[in-house]
């Protein structure tokens, strides 16, 4: 089987925090790191290759660092690594990102299986797997908790929605965004960032794509804009009641149908 | 090429890496130059002291008056309406008084019944129908190609999508076939006058705030988080109700639901959105009845502290704790908690923290954002008969 993992890279900690000086965020030196829910999906495609053979790529598009993700997932067996990077790929949005790993993943083959994290940690869209699947014309299931059957044709897995979870079939070639725990991540081996020390990244820029147009990618190709950012106003005030007046459980009510955790 | 343009007047003084949230610019071959993680936020042209980098663009835009009106999803499943919809149907009215648009909701699903007709009690101008038996059970194509079919009729300007696990997997691909933007998870919405809609959302775990607008094209989808819009309320019924059907070629799926298991175990105290905590002021065993109404009520879970579960009263597995499970659930309700070190450190990060305790000095109204000092065998019998005598309580 031929499985594609969309990884990307992310700051560290999402604690980031604006400077109410100049309304910039604060970065002190934050590492980047694998996004970790892209884990989840890459020990999924690890652990189907053992059962079922085959081979696992991961792609990623993002800036010239972003190697450092693709020798981590080779740490933890990924047999080889895709980087989509360009200065032209600058400002992609959802629409933008996903066209661009379209656009990358049918220059570098056809696969059977794509899985993608349920989200990243700094975007937060949860959007972007849906969207590369549109592209592709390939369908799509969301939030696969567990993996049933694998067959030639396709594959049977659980998706885990609000109140219930739905067992769906869904013919390759498809692809899947898989929820965190459907299978624990393997941590990185010695032995493989060895074996896989002098592995190649293949490097691949617009002028390798078969769209060539640059108004499908970076800025251009981006629909939506970031007009601005700003801290959230977390700066509830404290509230505390006596129920000397035995009026505390009407406060609460109140309270409670102001958060809409009751309807009226 | 659309991007930022570093010009001539550049002295390399660095206050742009500086600035830039996104790692996105880089001293290369001493020049400054822009890399693949530029947002646009566009903090660097503001914060340059010499003024030298402009943001140019080039794209073409689409005729915004072409595409009027505000459109709803209306999420129907298990035999009924996601009360989210209700919540977009509210915002989508307040944007469509502000610009003068009318609003719609489009209702996917099989056996409807009287549901479409009663969305009319809440001053939608008009709900198109797909009542289908392909299209009983969610499958993301075949509802993808209803909503194509009639937003690329109805050329609504706003696409507005409920941000539950349906709406976020169907939402980017509606939006990918029409070249559009889509602003996830929004928490707050606006519209300008000239129509471009005014999405704020959470990013970074919710650490940083958004703002997102989409000016080029049309429409423009966003999904929105439950429960943080108003409810519509009802007004005069003015709108009416429109069938539909599309081709049968569009309701071939590439997807079979096999089955549809209603989740049996309850989620986790890990998982819930609201949790109930029993702590030592609860006396006996049988008094844990109080805390589990009150959770069943708000739709959450039961959790305790530590003595409760030495004590045997509760599961291992319901104990908030250093020694139990870190929670992090959106309300979280204590009765009878001291608010012990232990014990705070592992559900502080709660939404919306709400404390019931009877000493005034208990270290727990250190982190409550609502306090009520009070006898809990008071409070909560109270708060239980207020919740069950409004209408309807919260799922
Ligand atoms: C290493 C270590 C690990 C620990 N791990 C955990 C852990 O994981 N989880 C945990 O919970 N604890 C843990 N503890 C224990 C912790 O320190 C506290 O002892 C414990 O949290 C106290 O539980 P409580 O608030 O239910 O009880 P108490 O501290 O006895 O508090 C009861 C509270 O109820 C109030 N009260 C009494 N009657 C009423 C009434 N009728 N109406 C309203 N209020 C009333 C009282 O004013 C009091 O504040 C740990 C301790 C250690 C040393
Ligand atoms: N730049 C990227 N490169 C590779 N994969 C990505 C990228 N952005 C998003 N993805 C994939 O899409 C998933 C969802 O991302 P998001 O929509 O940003 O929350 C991630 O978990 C990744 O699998």
């Amino acid at each position: 089987m031929n499985i594609l993992v969309c990884i990307k890279q992310v700051p560290g900690t999402t604690k980031v925090e604006i400077d109410p000086a100049n309304g910039v965020l604060r970065r002190d030196g934050i590492a980047s790191k694998m996004n970790p829910y892209d884990l989840y999906a890459l020990e999924t495609a690890l652990t189907i290759r053992e059962q079922h053979d085959g081979l696992v790529s991961v792609i990623t598009m993002g800036p010239p660092q972003a190697e450092a993700i693709i020798r981590e997932a080779y740490m933890m067996g990924a047999d080889q690594g895709f980087l989509l990077t360009d200065r032209r790929f600058a400002g992609s949005d959802v629409l933008a990102t996903s066209y661009t790993l379209s656009q990358g993943i049918r220059t570098i083959g056809s696969f059977d299986l794509i899985i993608c994290g349920k989200q990243t940690t700094d975007g937060d869209t949860a959007q972007v797997g849906a969207a590369i699947a549109e592209w592709l014309d390939i369908p799509h299931v969301t939030w696969v908790r567990a993996i049933r059957t694998i067959t030639e044709r396709g594959m049977t897995v659980e998706k885990n929605m609000a109140e219930s979870i739905e067992t769906v079939s869904i013919q390759f070639p498809c692809l899947i965004t898989v929820d965190k725990d459907i299978y624990m991540p393997r941590l990185p081996s010695y032995k493989k960032m060895i074996e896989t020390n002098n592995r190649t990244i293949t490097s691949l820029s617009l002028d390798d794509l078969p769209d060539q147009d640059e108004n499908h990618y970076g800025l251009n190709g981006s629909p939506t804009q970031v007009e601005r950012i700003f801290q959230p106003d977390d700066s509830r005030e404290q509230v505390i009641w006596d129920d000397a007046m035995d009026d505390g459980a009407d406060k609460l009510f109140t309270v409670l149908i102001n958060e809409k955790y009751i309807r009226t | 090429m659309d991007g930022l343009i570093i010009g001539q007047q550049c002295t390399l003084c660095g206050k742009c890496l500086e600035v830039c949230p996104f790692d996105a610019l880089e001293l290369i071959d001493g020049r400054i130059q822009v890399n693949a993680n530029c947002r646009l936020c566009r903090l660097c042209v503001k914060h340059c002291p010499e003024q030298a980098i402009r943001l140019q663009t080039s794209a073409s835009v689409v005729d915004k008056s072409e595409w009027r009106g505000i459109m709803v999803f209306g999420e129907y499943g298990d035999g009924q309406l996601h009360p989210v919809t209700i919540e977009l149907i509210g915002k989508a009215r307040e944007l469509a008084g502000k610009t003068k648009m009318a609003v719609s909701v489009v209702l996917v699903g099989h056996d409807l019944g009287q549901t479409a007709d009663s969305l009319l009690d809440y001053g939608v101008n008009t709900v198109y129908v797909y009542d289908d038996p392909a299209l009983a059970t969610f499958r993301v194509d075949v509802y993808a190609n209803v909503l194509t079919e009639i937003i690329g009729e109805m050329k609504p300007s706003v696409v507005l999508i409920g941000g539950t696990s349906l709406g976020r997997s169907l939402a980017p691909r509606v939006a990918t076939r029409f070249r559009t933007g889509l602003t996830a998870d929004c928490t707050q919405l606006d519209i300008k006058d000239n129509t471009d809609l005014i999405q704020i959302r959470p990013a970074f775990g919710g650490n940083i705030m958004a703002q997102i607008i989409t000016t080029r094209t049309r429409p423009q989808f966003a999904t929105v988080r439950y429960k943080v819009m108003d409810s519509a309320v009802k007004t005069v019924r003015t709108g009416k109700v429109i069938s539909r059907s599309i081709p049968s070629d569009l309701l071939k799926s590439r997807l079979e639901v096999v089955r549809i298991e209603k989740k049996d175990a309850l989620p986790s105290i890990t998982e819930a959105d609201v949790l109930v905590v029993a702590g030592q002021g609860v006396r006996s065993k049988d008094d844990l009845v109080l805390i589990r109404q009150l959770a069943d009520r708000l739709g959450g879970q039961i959790a305790s502290t530590r003595p409760m579960v030495e004590k045997g009263w509760l599961d291992y597995t319901r104990q908030i704790g250093l020694s139990g499970r870190t929670v992090k659930p959106k309300l979280i309700i204590t009765c009878g908690v001291s608010g012990a070190i232990q014990f705070c450190a592992c559900m502080n990060a709660a939404d919306l923290i709400i404390a019931i305790n009877r000493d005034p000095a208990a270290p727990i109204f250190r982190i409550a954002h609502y306090g009520i000092v009070g006898d809990l065998y008071n409070v909560i019998p109270k708060l239980i008969q207020r919740i069950e005598g409004s209408a309807q309580y919260a799922i």
